[in-house]
């Protein structure tokens, strides 16, 4: 399987080209096939990456399965993962059936609701497998299409003005980054990945409205890539648009956003700002810690007063991304390990979260905390389930959300102890919001009239809740897992990291010491 | 063998958890009592068998990241045995125990199913405790350290209906949450210091660290010195020493069997365990056992206060607990971690039935817990109070004085622990003494008003409730005895492994000794001219042994030639606090009122537990509410979407057209003739290439 990353990758895509063409009417029938053709080629794309993940070599920190191919206008089709890609294409296809799977109960234009979600799987993984610059771009921006289609489509009540919102905010930050690429291409001649990612972009002070920028190209570039990452990841202060697309947006919706969509910008820090602008990103790197200390902090304390499940699991996620953001630019094996690992384990986790929240929205049609309270008396299972998942959200030893915590402080730790104790106070107020969440929805008596009945989780979703369980449990107990495939590739990319860094010496220094000689 | 003892209660605590529908209720009750009781016994032999030789077992790996790593491992010395004894015990006893007082709890309705969750909670947190034991690196430690906090945060709240519990839950983790959130810096210090978290490399390196500095936040510090405060912290949050107390009062929510293995036997010591884990660290960190000292004893006199006054049986014992643990943070705090291990030793046997007794008594009057309506139960539940006189006795620390070690166990221990104190050489020490001399009296003036309150005088409260008062079933009655043994003798037993002869200690941690050298022999003689004998020093490197007692360290030796009248100092207070309690509860009992009334602001300032919750509620809670909703309002609101908003002001009518069609759906098509477009076109070109 010389092309096995563009099956992957297109498999869904080719599915998603069968419901339009093939599957007529919108009767119950058609629903139904609809759906299960959906599940049926999320599960088969997701067989299909396991062959990538037994086939990968965690040894070799190149790119592997690499195709290339001539494309259209002079560009390349150029794909391949290596071990910092790989895992997010196994996250993606992993969590795409369950996603799916969340959609069973839709019955509002169920096949083009399959569709876009078919669509948005391709190019998710056409994200994190593009070896081209211009393929990353396509990819990363048509991404938003779908997704505005599904909150603007299928979303809540308010969802106009949320998919507007998240549209505009995440094309405002792209276009800064496709000058960047234009600058890049025009700087190093071509837009093929694996190349750039040897090309060394002139650092040289260079004069701009009268300011001296040292680190120079670099630091302009990667301030452009910068903006676009921030607002997908999303980084304090560009993060508003997330707790409204969030709320907006149908479960399934969110799952994926929070899951998948969101790690596209931490993905783009470690394949584009940290390894191609190196010196950029370690003149900025204060800037990132202390926007992601704040993100921790602030978002936390105002999840603690939310009133709407879904926005505080949200801005809960913002402060989880602040911990990815901090360990990348700590730029040590354990910050950047911890980031990646956070990433993947913050994917099963908030993607359960919102599954949560989406099972008691489905029976009471209502996300506003006030009205639970005592559901452990008539949903055991689902008590215990939610339980698990805020311990892990929490960031307890043993779940995976821990993991990925504790690594990006210890990378933090050494780099700036004043951030890293800023960042520790996270586990206070992370413990504050969760846990009132919980005890206010889920614990005491079942006084509220509207509750009497409620039933617990069905089959179908223990169904999809059973292979969250077991992801966030083993990667918490036998993290190498991950730490052993990903471990290589970043070991390779700080060496190169270090180098560069270690090399680069601020002109006016040069000056100073050319005086002195 | 240690990994039977560490995953038979995980086993039974999966079992009796999920496999009860299978089973049946009483089946599954069993298996995890009968696995605990395995465990026990193992324990036993473990300690028993022990050869003073550390062993450590890989299980399997963990976390590896670049140079940091840590295992899945069983570290094995002495320090480790006697957790593995307490907690295990204790905590197989509970299991029996719960089999009578968790039936037919009122706090749930007929048909119902609790009890199965209740034991596989209680196993679980016997796991997670077992694995904070017997750690061989700090973060699995930490793993064990969260783990008995969830397990207590699911204890505490187990009466889930009860909205007082779930908040005493929250409350419990989250205050525990700020202690770790010190355990945590703590790690991370000891990592970029040592590059590793594994104890068998810091012990081993520790000695070369002695003048490292570390830079944290905005300067340089004794390297050293600040692992150990910092590790300190997570101890405070962990054992409920003063400012992170809060919690462990509240605690009491949870089922009395409860309050006795967790926050009385087992889960709170954890914190005076790893200071004691940690002595080869704390050995070079003078200023932070200073603090270590100043903290036990402030928090050993505070709550000794604060118990005075208490009207709920469970809280006076609750406050006991923390005043306790402030003892053993004294002793660890003046470099003598063998008394400190003993006292917790004693501590967790006769503190483990005090509270099973209070639970007797609370299963007797139908669930009160307020003495105000105890009175003359001596006669209805005899062998709960002969129970709770036994560890009365106990506490108080009766025994015959200047023998050192012929009494009840708490006399042996807390004598040993002033003692120690006294000799000891930080700045803290004689504070330390004076603290604990006092918290003596009053521990036995609490100790006997409860006693008085409950078993004596005249009956009070519900008619009804006295009439019906009843002994509680043998499955109850047998765990209050196996401790009353423990409550009894534990300290006369291992007196001399713990506080005995300097080499006799040392052997018993597993540690060589050698002579001291001259100088330091003078030394000694010349500060404490009756304990000139000093015949021995541990020898060997930092972590041969479960403890570290650095050479220069004598304190140990010096409490064996205190003053006399040192010596007879707890036994003086105690027996005061026994006269008081007496002229107050028995003998007049108007007085307590009269003293109120006289001395109200001290009585308000002491019954409302020195206003620390009020004080926390409006410092902190209230605050980062306020906060939060600022920042959402204005911070996100206004600032951020505001700016962002005005930017796009000119959009906005644009949008608002926009939507309008969204909703027809055109854009629906038209974006997706976008997307199938790139789709295709990458498809074809694929294909296409392929071909080439």
């Amino acid at each position: 399987m010389d092309n096995l990353l563009s099956i992957i990758t297109f498999t869904p895509a080719l599915a998603a080209l069968i419901l339009a063409v093939f599957l007529r009417g919108d009767d119950e029938a058609a629903q139904r096939n609809a759906k299960w053709l959906a599940l049926i080629a999320t599960s088969a794309t997701f067989l299909l990456s396991l062959i990538l993940l037994f086939e990968f070599d965690p040894a070799n920190t190149g790119f592997q399965f690499v195709e290339e191919s001539p494309w259209v206008f002079g560009l390349t089709y150029k794909m391949g993962v290596d071990g910092i890609s790989v895992l997010f294409v196994l996250l993606t296809t992993f969590l795409m059936p369950i996603t799916i799977g969340a959609c069973w109960t839709v019955e509002h234009r169920v096949k083009d609701y399959m569709i876009a979600f078919l669509v948005l799987e391709t190019l998710m993984l056409g994200v994190f497998c593009a070896l081209d610059m211009v393929l990353f771009y396509l990819f990363f921006e048509a991404g938003l299409i779908p997704m505005f289609l599904i909150i603007g489509i299928w979303g809540g009540a308010n969802r106009i003005y949320a998919a507007f919102k998240f549209f505009l905010y995440t094309l405002l930050g792209s276009l800064l980054m496709l000058v960047a690429m234009i600058a890049m291409y025009v700087d190093a001649g071509t837009t093929d990945i694996p190349t750039l990612l040897n090309h060394q972009f002139s650092t040289g002070t260079i004069e701009l409205f009268g300011f001296h920028i040292i680190g120079g190209l670099q630091v302009l570039l990667w301030l452009a890539f910068f903006a676009s990452f921030a607002v997908k990841m999303p980084m304090w202060p560009v993060h508003t648009w997330l707790p409204d697309a969030h709320v907006q947006a149908p479960t399934a919706g969110s799952v994926v956003l929070a899951a998948i969509l969101l790690k596209m910008g931490g993905y783009g820090f470690l394949r584009f700002s940290l390894p191609m602008f190196p010196v950029a990103s370690d003149i900025l790197a204060p800037l990132v810690f202390w926007m992601s200390a704040i993100a921790i902090v602030y978002t936390s304390l105002v999840a603690l007063v939310q009133e709407d499940m879904k926005k505080l699991i949200a801005y809960s996620s913002v402060a989880h991304m602040g911990y990815v953001t901090m360990g990348i630019f700590a730029a040590n094996q354990q910050g950047v390990d911890g980031a990646i690992f956070q990433m993947l384990s913050h994917g099963f986790i908030s993607g359960a979260l919102f599954l949560c929240v989406g099972v008691i929205y489905d029976r009471m049609h209502t996300r506003e905390i006030d009205a639970y309270g005592g559901l452990v008396n008539r949903m055991p299972a689902y008590a215990l389930i939610f339980m698990l998942f805020t311990m892990a959200n929490v960031g307890l030893p043993g779940t995976s959300g821990f993991i990925g915590e504790f690594l990006t402080l210890v990378g933090i730790f050494q780099a700036n102890t004043l951030v890293a104790l800023v960042a520790t106070s996270g586990v206070i107020l992370s413990a504050g919001y969760a846990l009132w969440l919980y005890r206010r929805v889920v614990f005491g008596d079942l006084i509220k009239e509207s509750l009497k009945t409620i039933s617990d989780i069905t089959p179908r979703e223990r169904a999809l809740f059973a292979p969250l369980v077991a992801m966030t449990i083993l990667l918490g107990v036998y993290p190498s897992l991950v730490t052993d495939i990903i471990g290589p590739s970043v070991a390779d990319l700080l060496t190169q990291y270090s180098a560069a860094v270690e090399a680069f010496v601020p002109d006016t220094m040069h000056a100073a010491t050319g005086h002195g000689g | 063998m240690e990994a039977i003892i560490l995953f038979a209660p995980l086993v039974g605590a999966i079992i009796c958890g999920f496999g009860w529908k299978f089973i049946g209720e009483t089946a599954a009750m069993w298996v995890a009592t009968g696995l605990l009781f395995l465990s026990a016994v193992l324990s036993w032999f473990a300690f028993l068998t022990f050869d003073g030789v550390t062993e450590q077992v890989q299980l399997f790996r963990w976390i590896e990241s670049g140079s940091f790593v840590a295992d899945w491992s069983i570290r094995m010395d002495r320090l480790t045995a006697i957790m593995l004894i307490v907690v295990t015990t204790v905590s197989s006893l509970v299991h029996l125990y719960s089999f009578g007082y968790m039936d037919h709890d009122p706090q749930w309705r007929e048909g119902e199913t609790y009890k199965p969750r209740f034991f596989a909670y209680l196993s679980f947190f016997t796991f997670t405790m077992l694995m904070l034991v017997t750690a061989d690196n700090l973060l699995q430690m930490f793993f064990g350290w969260e783990g008995v906090g969830v397990a207590s945060y699911l204890l505490i709240g187990f009466y889930w209906r009860k909205p007082s519990a779930g908040a005493a839950a929250m409350k419990a983790f989250i205050v525990n949450r700020v202690g770790d959130f010190g355990f945590l810096l703590g790690i991370f210090a000891t990592y970029v210091l040592f590059d590793s978290v594994q104890f068998s490399v810091i012990f081993s390196e520790v000695s070369q660290m002695q003048d490292a500095t570390l830079t944290f936040l905005w300067r340089d510090w004794p390297a050293l010195e600040l692992i150990a405060f910092l590790l300190f912290i997570g101890a405070m949050g962990k054992s409920a020493q003063l400012f992170l107390h809060t919690w462990l009062p509240d605690a009491m929510e949870g089922p009395t069997p409860v309050s006795a293995l967790i926050h009385a036997a087992t889960m709170v010591t954890a914190g005076v365990f790893l200071v004691c884990r940690m002595s080869p660290i704390m050995e070079f960190a003078p200023t932070a056992m200073t603090f270590v000292t100043f903290i036990g004893a402030t928090t050993a006199f505070f709550a000794a206060t604060v118990g005075l006054v208490q009207n709920d049986i469970k809280r006076v014992i609750a406050y006991s607990t923390c005043s306790q643990l402030g003892y053993m943070f004294v002793a660890a705090g003046v470099g003598v971690y063998s008394v400190a291990m003993f006292h917790l030793f004693t501590h967790a046997f006769f503190k483990a039935m005090l509270f099973l007794g209070a639970g007797s008594v609370i299963h007797a009057m139908h669930h009160e817990q307020d003495m105000r309506n105890y009175g003359a139960l001596r006669k209805k539940i005899p062998y709960t109070f002969w129970a709770m006189m036994i560890g009365t006795l106990a506490i108080t620390g009766v025994g015959i004085p200047l023998t050192g070690w012929i009494g009840f166990a708490g006399f042996a221990s807390k004598d040993a622990v002033i003692e120690s104190a006294f000799a000891g050489t930080n700045s803290m020490s004689m504070y330390a003494f004076w603290m604990l001399v006092i918290a003596a009296l009053m521990t036995s003036f609490y100790s006997w008003r409860l006693m008085f309150l409950t078993f004596y005088g005249e009956a009070r409260g519900d008619k009804h409730t006295h009439e019906h008062a009843h002994e509680s079933p043998k499955v109850m009655l047998i765990p209050l005895g196996v401790l009353a043994v423990g409550a009894i003798f534990a300290g006369a037993i291992w007196y001399g492994s713990f506080f005995g002869k300097t080499n006799e200690v040392f052997k018993f941690f597993g540690g060589e000794y050698e002579s001291p050298s001259v100088e330091l022999a003078a030394e000694v003689a010349d500060r404490s001219p009756k304990a000139s004998e000093l015949k021995y020093v541990m020898a060997g490197e930092p972590g041969d042994a479960g403890i570290y007692i650095a050479p220069e360290n004598t304190t140990l030796h010096e409490a064996h030639y205190v003053p006399t009248w040192v010596k007879l100092s707890p036994f003086v207070s105690m027996v005061l606090g026994l006269l008081t309690a007496y002229l107050f509860y028995i003998h007049k009992p108007s007085l307590p009122k009269t003293f109120a009334e006289a001395l109200w602001p001290v009585y308000n300032f002491i019954y409302n537990k020195w206003y620390f919750d009020e004080i926390y509620d409006a410092v902190f809670v209230r605050p980062s509410k306020a906060i939060g909703r600022f920042l959402w309002k204005w911070g996100d609101g206004a600032t951020i979407d505001g700016g962002i908003n005005g930017l796009a002001m000119g959009v906005i009518p644009f949008i608002t057209k926009l939507a309008g069609r969204a909703q027809s759906g055109y854009l629906f098509h038209y974006a997706f003739a976008m997307v199938l477009g790139i789709t295709i076109l990458v498809t074809w070109m694929m294909i296409g290439g392929g071909a080439e």
